[in-house]
């Protein structure tokens, strides 16, 4: 059982190296956020291996982000049909068409060369806020409101900092000035960021009679921006499974039949 | 490659064909027939998870180049059309992804146990320089592959890595607008990049086919480090080794999957989900792990070329390892004081790994000059010196008398 | 010890078995490793070649809806579907006339123009010619229906080949009306 003994080891020291690496790294990302609070650790429906996206979260979800952050910020790797592919929000076809026709999209030329207006489709891009960077930068303060496709995966600390940045807004501590148009958050490197409180109590009157404050608004709405970041997590971990289930059967197969093989030679 | 091949033509198209290009001739003597030493363990199936490795890179690789555009105004958005629209796209890239850290976790082993057994001491001294040549290529593919999803680190540590060329004397400057093709790093650099990370598997492919010739000249090492004295020494590679290898094989997939399914961005950086901005660097630009213990060094040292030729000069010291180890005996298992140092050494390299990562800064800058002064000090005053002081073990007479006594094996293998 | 002769092809499963009496568990064994293995193959080829057929956004534009309302009678709309040209055209009642008084068997692919138009006013057609995929031309040709001008194929006012090279009619794309004034195509 040398052998095996030797392979346990390699696989420990395997998994040790990458998740010593993984946890450096994070490490990493801490300390570059500064003096910023670390978030506390959500239990999100979608974590684990067999995490799914809680679909009313999804769908309220949207909501809020197209009645609070669509004012400001853009969400350019997303298109309408997206709202109804599974493993997201799941609407159905005819609610897509009219959520994209509510929306009004630039198209053109047309035979005269001139652009015109047409309700949105299914098929296009969700409706930037602002023209271009320029123009949100100007609008905003000077503070560009980042794009929120991708936002969870592109900030360390993921879905659980988003929530908390939405949900940790308070005074500043005692000796801190704050210049205008800049607003404490502890979760914010620095601590100082550019957008005020996004959300408050019953901003948003949901249509399934949820009450909306604030955490819950925060929770919808990080569902619903994890989705867009990742639309596969659901395929993703499901495949996982099987895959890891396959794997391990064909891992049991391989070593019985490698025992077969050596057991002429030892 | 001792000994008569033992192929026999089937039937009259491989008879016909034996005669003309003995491809097949050659694929039994090297992978079916090939006598290996018996007493192979599992630090050596890494050379078939390795292959394994760069096919995979090839394969997904070739896919992703069919959906993504080389251009800094769509580069980005082509790899989220990948990952939103292409069928499968997610999959694939993430196994792009992930597998060039699973490449290089896979080599630092398979560089490790050859440190370890000895492997690069005569008659392997080519086969080693040609592992090393590999290794170098893989650091450019994989450092270029990085650059091409064109986030926030792809073009800064793309900035950061072509600046080292401008601490050259005289010419620094001009190589880097070379390499560059503009004045920053811009859309010219993409291109080459792109042009280039698809180029190089291909050279590492054929430098792989030299690397198994070299090995299959003189043979295996194994962990006794004795060579191989008679049949009684060696089984045929297949089945024996194809059903360990590929046993490994899929033990290591099992890992791999683990990433590709469940955390496929945590060897990544966040920063590189956003949008390169050339007027905005982030907070703290850090390479892929695989790269840190190097970025360590490089800042280590407190001047820009010193700290060039030092990073250097830790992946070129390799060249010239063979040489630097006076030692005629080959395996750890048989050099006590070796095999402690050599134990220093890997935690040495993974304390200046974890210190790549740290900011550059108090402590962490102290740390990193006294770890890389002994990296460098293990190659260049430990290894020699050892080679003349130490008293080997007793080394058995064959592979095989080494096997017998297995009740009293030494638990370090 | 027999397996120490492995020939090029010989498998595990055909060797001498040392252990007496167990040979069919042995071989049972070794053939579900290799299933497992092929199935393992299988499942993962198929992703690599699924990634080439039309993605997620090129199936978003397989379907297109077009406003009708604009085309006065005798008049004709080019949209582009799936990468091809659509004719919409608003026949005449005199261009009614003609496509739906012609014998069937004067005609090389013969469809009947009632086949071809539901609504005899419009006719839907993909605007690629049935020889080589050239465009044909509107209101031209002999038959004063479309004309391609790369070969000579001359179509009728219900897009049927006529004469000249071209082997079929030109094609009628799958839609519907979804509204008087409104048709889906695809």
């Amino acid at each position: 059982m040398n052998r095996l003994s030797a392979l346990i080891f390699s696989v420990f020291l395997t998994v040790g190296l990458t998740s010593g690496l993984s946890v450096s790294l994070s490490i990493t990302s801490a300390e570059a956020a500064g003096d910023a609070k670390h978030p506390d650790a959500i239990d999100w429906s979608f974590n684990g291996l067999f995490g799914t996206y809680d679909r009313d979260a999804l769908r309220r979800g949207y909501k809020v982000y197209t009645e609070v952050c669509a004012s400001c910020h853009s969400m350019d790797q997303l298109r309408f049909r997206n709202l109804s592919q599974p493993g997201g929000p799941e609407f159905t076809a005819p609610e897509v068409k009219a959520i994209a026709a509510g929306f009004t999209v630039e198209d053109g030329p047309d035979d005269y060369g001139d652009m015109f207006d047409r309700p949105g489709l299914p098929k296009d891009a969700f409706v930037n806020p602002f023209p271009n960077v320029q123009a949100a930068r100007a609008a905003n303060g000077g503070a560009y409101p980042p794009d929120l496709s991708l936002i969870t995966k592109a900030r360390s600390g993921g879905p659980d900092y988003i929530y908390a940045l939405l949900t940790g807004y308070e005074d500043p501590p005692a000796g801190m000035t704050m210049r205008d148009g800049l607003y404490y958050n502890p979760y914010m490197a620095g601590g100082k960021i550019a957008m005020a409180a996004p959300l408050l109590e019953e901003l948003v009157e949901y249509s399934d009679g949820t009450a909306a404050s604030v955490e819950q608004m925060s929770y919808d709405v990080v569902t619903f921006l994890n989705w867009a970041a990742e639309p596969e997590l659901e395929e993703r971990k499901r495949t996982g499974f099987m895959v890891l289930i396959y794997l391990t059967v064909f891992a049991g197969l391989l070593f019985f039949s490698m025992r077969r093989i050596w057991a002429d030679k030892h | 490659m001792s000994g008569e091949s033992t192929y026999q033509p089937s039937n009259g198209f491989t008879q016909w064909m034996d005669t003309r290009l003995p491809l097949l001739r050659l694929a039994h003597d090297s992978f079916v027939d090939y006598p290996t030493p018996k007493n192979l363990n599992y630090w050596w199936t890494f050379g078939g998870i390795l292959t394994f490795c760069l096919v995979t890179q090839i394969i997904t690789g070739i896919i992703l180049a069919m959906h993504y555009t080389p251009h800094v105004d769509h580069a980005f958005n082509s790899v989220e059309h990948i990952m939103r629209n292409v069928n499968h796209g997610w999959l694939i890239r993430y196994i792009h992804a992930n597998g060039a850290s699973m490449f290089f976790l896979a080599v630092y082993i398979h560089i490790f146990r050859g440190m370890y057994y000895g492997s690069y001491k005569a008659p392997r001294e080519v086969l080693w320089i040609l592992g090393v040549i590999i290794y170098l290529l893989m650091m450019a593919a994989a450092f270029m592959g990085y650059v091409l999803p064109w986030g926030q680190m792809s073009l800064w540590g793309a900035t950061v890595i072509t600046n080292l060329f401008g601490a050259i004397p005289l010419v620094g400057d001009s190589i880097a607008t070379w390499l560059w093709g503009g004045f920053s790093v811009d859309n010219p650099t993409l291109n080459r990049f792109f042009s280039l990370h698809y180029l190089i598997p291909f050279l590492i492919f054929g430098v792989v086919i030299l690397h198994i010739w070299a090995l299959h000249v003189p043979g295996n090492n194994n962990p006794v480090g004795i060579s191989v004295k008679s049949e009684q020494d060696t089984v045929p590679f297949h089945p024996y080794y194809t059903v360990k290898d590929g046993f490994a094989l899929v033990v290591f997939i099992i890992l791999f999957s683990y990433f590709v399914f469940f955390a496929p961005n945590v060897l990544g950086h966040a920063d590189n989900y956003i949008p390169a901005n050339p007027l905005v660097t982030p907070a703290h630009i850090v390479p892929e792990w695989y790269l840190l213990p190097f970025y360590a060094i490089l800042r280590a040292i407190p001047d820009k070329l010193g700290g060039v030729i030092a990073m250097v000069g830790a992946i070129f010291i390799l060249f010239v390892l063979p040489w630097l180890d006076t030692s005629k005996i080959r395996s750890a298992r048989y050099r006590p004081l070796f095999k402690q140092f050599f134990l220093i050494f890997v935690v040495n390299c993974l304390v200046l790994g974890y210190l790549g990562a740290m900011p550059a800064e108090g402590v962490y800058i102290t740390l990193s000059r006294i770890c890389t002064f002994y990296y460098f000090a293990h190659f260049l005053i430990i290894l020699p010196v050892l080679g003349l002081v130490e008293k080997p073990r007793e080394i058995p007479e064959s592979i095989s008398a080494s096997i017998l006594p297995e009740t009293a094996a030494s638990p370090a293998e | 010890m027999s397996d120490t002769n492995t020939t090029g092809d010989g498998t595990t499963e055909t060797k001498t078995a040392s252990h007496e009496g167990e040979p069919n568990r042995r071989a049972f064994l070794h053939l579900t490793t290799g299933a497992f293995a092929a199935i393992g193959a299988a499942n993962i080829a198929w992703p690599l070649i699924d990634q080439m057929n039309p993605d997620a956004s090129m199936r978003a534009l397989a379907s297109i809806e077009v406003d009708l309302d604009a085309v006065e009678v005798g008049q004709s709309l080019t949209i582009t579907w799936r990468g091809k040209p659509v004719f919409i055209r608003r026949r005449t009642q005199e261009e009614i006339r003609d496509a739906e008084n012609v014998s069937l068997d004067a005609l090389p692919d013969p469809e009947a123009d009632n086949s071809r138009a539901e609504n005899p006013e419009w006719l839907v057609m993909v605007g690629v010619c049935t020889h080589l995929g050239c465009v044909p031309l509107g209101q031209a040709g002999e038959f004063n229906g479309w004309f391609c001008p790369c070969h000579g194929s001359h179509y009728d006012t219900s897009g049927r080949i006529r004469k000249g090279p071209a082997p079929k009619n030109l094609e009628i794309p799958p839609y519907q009306f979804v509204s008087d004034s409104r048709i889906k195509i695809g």
